[in-house]
């Protein structure tokens, strides 16, 4: 339950950090998605 | 230096005979229309100057922020973003296969930041004090983040100007004049990249102030985050489409080295502008996260906010992810089209459609015809100047006379 700031900002901070970690291993997958090609290629 | 003025008179002259030339004598339906918009466009604009706003407008105490605000000036800053993306590629990460891009790029910038100088002298009324740069100099509002837009879209017109000036230079034949604003490039266009970056992301933190009246999923602490990148992708996009719609129309004024390098310029943009989304889909959903706004998902305004991430940003990016991979450029060319109407309606939803949100639809606003009519002339005058300058001036082509010059 949230009741102040403090269990607000832990909440959506918490989210946000795991988040973060998700886009960043989403980010290194869609690079090779995107790249794949032309990596096959050269 | 006399002789060389003698020398560049006749120069001047036929540039100027070519200046006047009319090229299209015939009244086709389109030139119909465009009379029609202007002319409408000007008694319009005598009857907001001499009427004030509430004679051609429907903007309100409530929404003193209107159509030429949202559209005019907030789509037309974003999506002239093309000219600072294209020469930080060349000139700034040294991709200099896109060289031939950047003209283009710099004039629909020029143009693009002119027409929303033009839309403010519109809104604000008192052209006069913007012409004596009333607020700059008699009465600065140093703390408020307009003066700060005001200013950086000032300066960057200037810029702007100025990377532009080789163009016309060349036209001319001023050589000498030429050389000198060529050499100017580099400084020019790092001053242009911070001005840009400044400018595009207050104009995102202008809705700071405004917590109460824009929705929470349009609110946020990072909503000058968001509007910097969403104008890359816009500048990225904006890139392809003027150049596919300028291949229909000035395909006979496309010097060699724009039409080869064009193909690779528009999958290169691409693969860049995925990228980009991909980071703004994502900045976007840490947004709401960071604000705990996931329960307006299931409102209307959540339907809606949907429909723009997922149909206008998260579609793109991978519409052009497949394109650039596949080397699809009919695909790549809806699908910068496709952000670029994104974009645009991010902006409006911003400044429009989700602000002012709560309040009941008769106490809504929205814009007249006139203000409308009026946004239409303003694009039209854009597209009229664009192109007057690109069938006489060396802008998709290389000047036979400075062909050694352009790297």
């Amino acid at each position: 339950m949230i009741h102040t700031l403090q269990d607000f900002m832990l909440h959506t901070e918490s989210n946000t950090y795991i988040l973060m970690g998700v886009y960043l291993i989403c980010m290194v997958g869609f690079w090779m998605f995107l790249t794949h090609k032309d990596e096959e290629q050269d | 230096m006399p002789t060389q003025n003698n020398s560049q008179a006749p120069r001047i002259t036929a540039a100027a005979l070519h200046f006047m030339r009319d090229d299209n004598k015939k009244f086709s339906p389109l030139a119909v229309i465009t009379g029609i918009i202007l002319v409408v466009g000007t008694i319009l604009t005598i009857l907001r100057f001499t009427q004030g706003l509430g004679a051609v407008t429907n903007l309100t105490n409530t929404h003193p922020w209107g159509m030429w605000i949202g559209f005019d000036l907030m789509c037309g800053v974003a999506l002239a973003a093309g000219g600072y993306t294209t020469s930080a590629a060349c000139y700034l990460f040294g991709m200099k296969k896109y060289h031939s891009a950047v003209r283009p790029a710099i004039l629909t910038a020029f143009l693009g930041y002119a027409t929303v100088v033009v839309s403010l002298l519109y809104d604000v009324g008192r052209p006069d004090r913007l012409i004596l740069a009333y607020p700059f100099v008699v009465q600065q509002g140093t703390t408020s983040l307009l003066f700060e837009v005001g200013l950086c879209v000032l300066l960057y017109l200037t810029v702007l100007f100025l990377e532009f000036t080789p163009i016309p230079l060349e036209w001319l034949g001023l050589r000498r004049a030429r050389n000198i604003a060529v050499k100017l490039t580099l400084a020019l266009t790092i001053l242009g990249v911070v001005l840009s970056t400044l400018h595009q992301s207050s104009l995102g933190a202008l809705f700071l102030i405004a917590p109460s009246k824009l929705h929470p999923l349009w609110y946020s602490p990072y909503i000058a985050v968001f509007f910097f990148v969403s104008s890359i992708a816009a500048g990225l996009s904006m890139v392809i489409f003027e150049g596919s719609l300028a291949h229909k129309a000035f395909h006979h004024r496309m010097g060699t080295t724009y039409l080869e390098e064009h193909p690779p310029l528009v999958l290169g943009y691409a693969k860049a502008a995925s990228l980009v989304l991909f980071g703004y889909f994502m900045v976007k959903i840490v947004g709401i996260t960071a604000g705990d706004n996931w329960h307006y998902l299931a409102t209307p305004y959540g339907v809606w906010f949907l429909v723009e991430i997922l149909g206008f940003v998260a579609l793109p990016c991978f519409l052009f992810a497949m394109g650039s991979r596949n080397k699809d450029i009919g695909l790549i060319k809806f699908t910068a089209a496709l952000t670029i109407t994104g974009i645009v309606l991010n902006r409006l939803n911003i400044s429009i459609i989700a602000f002012n949100w709560h309040l009941p639809l008769d106490e809504r606003y929205i814009p007249s015809w006139m203000e409308i009519a009026l946004s239409i002339y303003m694009v039209t005058c854009l597209i009229l100047v664009f192109r007057f300058i690109a069938t006489r001036m060396p802008v998709f082509d290389e000047h036979p006379d400075f062909k050694e010059h352009h790297e």
